[in-house]
């Protein structure tokens, strides 16, 4: 029986490590609260709170105008969900309802490939494509960086992730329930609109939530189409303007860092960083629960 | 006389013609609804597939004339002269950080929720941790980068960063690494919560221990789901530009060459693909042809991400398709 | 006496198949002749032929995989939300070629309704899922009409009772007895001519199928039901006629593809049938 002593330890060891590798998934997320906060508060010691609000947001100043990046990061998703919602629910929708299988069959895998874009590239699009093409045909003035080009793209980066959580949503809702309705004599829109959408309105909410905090999460296209890759970004409130949100911000921090005056300049993004951890945690949080009620119905 | 005992609306019901089973000659709404989703998903698509066609038109002609120097050349300051090879040599270790570290890390946390974990506490809250993990933005992990491995390998220099002691290659590849983790651990936890108990119990009929039963019958059964998912998140560190960025990746040229296996470059200041795009991007199209250089970037990216993602679904639907 | 019914009995003297003749009712709801339907090469049933008379109850029963479901599922085309499905062969309702071209799936469903196998509401109140139907068809208004067509309808489904004082409730939280007497409610406030049922009572236990019986006799004074049972007691019990289904299994390819055996006289099926398909059946000598 030697042989099992030596697979009891072997055994012992695996469990050992595998639970060691679990938690350090704990500790990567101790790890971000700690850094965060730490710095944070370096942050808040370091200024006077009257630097918090001004005109603009620029570290090598010490100008940290909370509202310039924040109000960039609100009008960038709210014109990225203008943008992705609808299309995103409309593409789901059909894709669950109306798309013969065969033709799923290919749709929902471009999808997917798309969803795999790096938002590098959707910033170049923004940037090259979007402004001159749609920002500037709207309005001739606007500047090549712009709020509303960066939030066309951010909404673009989110059409597939929209679309896939809300396509999972309506595919959780049994067939049962469709059959029911189209044995009431109820036409496939009827059937749509007043039973599949509404059985399934957690995950579609679910689907909207976790849009909403990719798009304040995303930095590239805002950095490269909103004029945010300057470390010094006017308040606007204009989506014709460039400005810069919480992100971009935090990224241009480090980018010329040559520029970095001595203080807390550099403290500064890991303010902004607790900031958006704390946003999108919250958002997350909810969204979770929104997807548990699906599962708990059916 | 039982037909006596029906209502009005009943027997109306019943006096209708083969023609009233014709309905409405037209569904107008149902047409409008159905129109209006084909223009929101042919959008989706179109928009999606216009960024592709955009930058392929573009890339494609550049690369063509370019040939193999852009590949294997320096950035320069002219957009003729441009080359990558920095940035595709940070891609290349930034893929070997992810392999190496996220993988191994990643499945061993998976085998050990799907497999070991009793439901408590403790291993929903982790599992909810994962989630939650898997949703924060990744410039966070960026900061996490800075402070964990540039400052700690500055050392203890307050307000180092010009120093640039710790934006090393090593530091931007444990960032990525990190920032994946959370999605490899998701996606194997599916895979293997996907093997039927049947399998299991097979091999403890026959006197495995668990290990040898999750070595011999789980693992190869969840290969193909755990495949995709780690090269999904490849794909999504390759194409990371944010992250990089906090580490202080640097967004220009670094100067002299070396080759790409080279392991001193884990700790000498690095830059990617990403990057470069993002450096080549902010140039002003009008001077030179940046667009068309910045195009040729992108394309060689995309043909990387996007080949990854393509095998990692089409192996996913095949395996999906087999077993259902 | 309406002067259609009198001209169906003329036609059904010359035209019967069966030997239904002396039967009283001789409405005439469904002439199935020649019936096949087909999963893409799949035949799930072959040359079906039956008529379906008013006010009866018509039972199909048989072993799994024999097609009855299939076979319920085309007379309200609900088998075109498979697209693989297809059909040939003849299938009139009240005379009208139900496949023929011009004819809406919708304005079918909305004169034959169906109850399925696992209660299925809605996940609404008790009151909306029996107003789904009517509102939908738009020939109810909201408020006083509405209120009395929900309260007719439960009531005639036995529920009425039970549901009164909790309307607004979800109806998610009824037992599943109560949702599947909601689910029969809920078919018959649209005012159909025909109730289709399959297995109705398959995921229900015995106190609530017998509640669910007894409804059944008592609707088929105002419909024609359909039903489709595993149960072949509770075929004896409810039906006036019953149909036995059977696989055919084709040797070379496999392949299986349901029949139909005999239809006749619920009593006759079950204590003379003609054929010794049926008689293995019913005595449980059918593997």
């Amino acid at each position: 029986m030697s042989g099992s002593v030596k697979r009891n330890r072997k055994e012992k060891v695996v469990r050992v490590g595998l639970t060691v590798t679990a938690f350090l998934s704990l500790l990567v997320s101790i790890l971000i609260v700690l850094s965060l906060v730490f710095e944070a508060w370096t942050f808040i010691e370091g200024i006077s709170l009257g630097w918090l609000w001004g005109d603009q947001w620029a570290p090598p100043f010490n100008e940290y105008d909370l509202k310039t990046p924040i109000v960039g990061s609100l009008i960038v998703t709210g014109i990225a969900m203008v943008v992705a919602g609808p299309i995103g629910l409309a593409s789901a929708v059909y894709l669950s309802e109306y798309a013969k299988p065969k033709t799923r069959k290919w749709l929902k895998p471009i999808l997917e490939v798309l969803a795999g874009i790096p938002s590098v590239v959707l910033g170049f699009f923004a940037l090259r494509w979007v402004t001159p093409n749609i920002v500037q045909q709207i309005n001739p003035d606007a500047p090549g960086f712009t709020l509303a080009a960066a939030g066309i793209g951010v909404g673009i980066l989110t059409i597939p992730l929209i679309a896939s959580v809300s396509e999972d949503a309506l595919a959780a809702v049994p067939t049962s329930l469709r059959e029911a309705s189209a044995g009431l004599g109820a036409k496939r829109v009827t059937t749509t609109i007043k039973i599949t959408i509404p059985a399934a309105i957690s995950g579609l909410v679910a689907a909207f939530i976790i849009g909403i905090s990719r798009a304040i999460g995303e930095t590239m296209v805002v950095f490269l189409a909103a004029g945010g890759g300057g470390n010094q970004a006017q308040f606007t409130a204009s989506v014709f303007d460039s400005g810069t949100v919480v992100t971009a911000a935090m990224a241009a921090t480090t980018a010329p860092s040559d520029r970095l005056s001595e203080g807390v300049a550099l403290q500064s993004l890991y303010f902004l960083g607790l900031f958006l951890f704390v946003i999108t945690l919250l958002l997350n949080l909810v969204a979770d629960r929104f997807v548990r009620r699906v599962r708990l119905v059916y | 006389m039982k037909l006596t005992t029906l209502n009005n609306g009943a027997e109306y019901a019943r006096n209708r013609t083969a023609q009233d089973l014709h309905g409405s000659k037209f569904d107008y709404s149902g047409i409008i609804f159905r129109i209006s989703l084909l223009i929101g998903l042919g959008l989706g698509i179109l928009i999606l597939g216009a960024v592709l066609w955009d930058v392929i038109g573009d890339g494609t002609g550049y690369l063509f004339n370019r040939g193999w120097d852009f590949i294997t050349g320096n950035a320069s300051s002219r957009a003729s002269s441009y080359g990558i090879f920095e940035g595709l040599r940070g891609t290349f270790w930034i893929g070997v950080f992810v392999i190496v570290f996220s993988f191994p890390l990643g499945i061993g946390a998976a085998i050990y929720l799907e497999e070991y974990a009793r439901d408590t506490r403790l291993t929903r809250f982790i599992e909810l941790n994962i989630r939650n993990l898997a949703g924060v933005p990744s410039v966070v992990y960026g900061v996490l980068g800075l402070a964990i491995f540039v400052r700690a390998l500055d050392g203890f220099y307050p307000n180092s960063i010009e120093k640039h002691l710790g934006s090393t290659t090593a530091a931007a590849g444990s960032t990525l690494a990190i920032l994946v983790l959370p999605i490899v651990i998701i996606t194997a936890a599916e895979a293997i919560r996907a093997v039927p108990q049947s399998l299991r119990e097979g091999g403890f009929g026959v006197g495995a221990t668990k290990w040898e039963v999750i070595r011999h019958h789980v693992l190869p059964y969840a290969a193909p789901g755990i495949f995709t998912g780690t090269l999904l998140s490849l794909a999504r560190a390759l194409g990371e530009a944010a992250p990089l960025i906090l580490v202080g990746g640097v967004l220009g040229s670094l100067g002299p060459k070396s080759s790409l296996f080279e392991i001193e470059q884990l700790g000498e200041r690095f830059t990617a693909m990403p990057l470069m795009i993002t450096q080549l991007a902010k140039k002003p199209a009008f001077i030179g042809d940046w667009n068309s250089a910045t195009a040729g970037a992108i394309l060689v990216l995309l043909v990387v991400v996007i080949f990854a993602n393509l095998v990692a679904i089409l192996l996913r639907n095949h395996y999906e398709k087999k077993r259902s | 006496m309406n002067p259609e019914i009198t001209d169906m009995k003329s036609t059904n003297n010359e035209l019967s198949l069966h030997n239904d003749q002396k039967d009283k009712t001789l409405n005439r709801i469904f002439e199935v002749d020649d019936l096949n339907v087909y999963y893409d090469d799949f035949r799930a049933i072959r040359d079906i032929t039956i008529n379906v008379f008013a006010n009866e109850i018509t039972a199909f029963i048989g072993p799994s995989g024999c097609g009855k479901t299939t076979m319920l599922r085309s007379f309200n085309r609900m088998n075109d939300l498979i697209p693989s499905a297809k059909i040939t062969g003849n299938l009139s309702y009240r005379g009208a070629n139900l496949y023929d071209k011009k004819v809406d799936p919708v304005e079918v469903r909305r004169r034959i309704g169906m109850v399925f196998q696992k209660p299925n509401p809605f996940p609404k109140s008790i009151y909306d899922n029996v107003a789904y139907g009517p509102k939908i068809a738009g020939n109810v208004k909201k408020g006083k009409e509405m209120d009395n067509l929900v309260e007719t309808s439960l009531k005639k489904a036995a529920l009425w009772d039970e549901v009164k004082d909790r309307l607004k409730s979800s109806a998610l939280g009824m037992s599943g007895g109560q949702q599947q007497r909601l689910c029969i409610a809920r078919a018959i406030a649209t005012n159909p001519d025909v109730v289709l049922m399959d297995e109705p009572c398959s995921a229900l236990d015995p106190i609530a199928t017998g509640k669910i019986e007894e409804l059944m006799t008592q609707l088929k004074e105002e419909y024609t039901i359909l039903i489709v049972t595993h149960n072949m007691q509770q075929a004896a019990r409810v039906s006036d006629k019953t149909a036995f289904f059977s696989v055919e299994v084709e040797e070379e390819s496999d392949s299986r593809t349901g029949i139909l055996v005999e239809i006749g006289p619920t009593e006759k099926i079950f204590s003379n049938p003609e054929d010794i398909r049926t008689e293995n059946y019913i005595t449980g000598r059918f593997g």
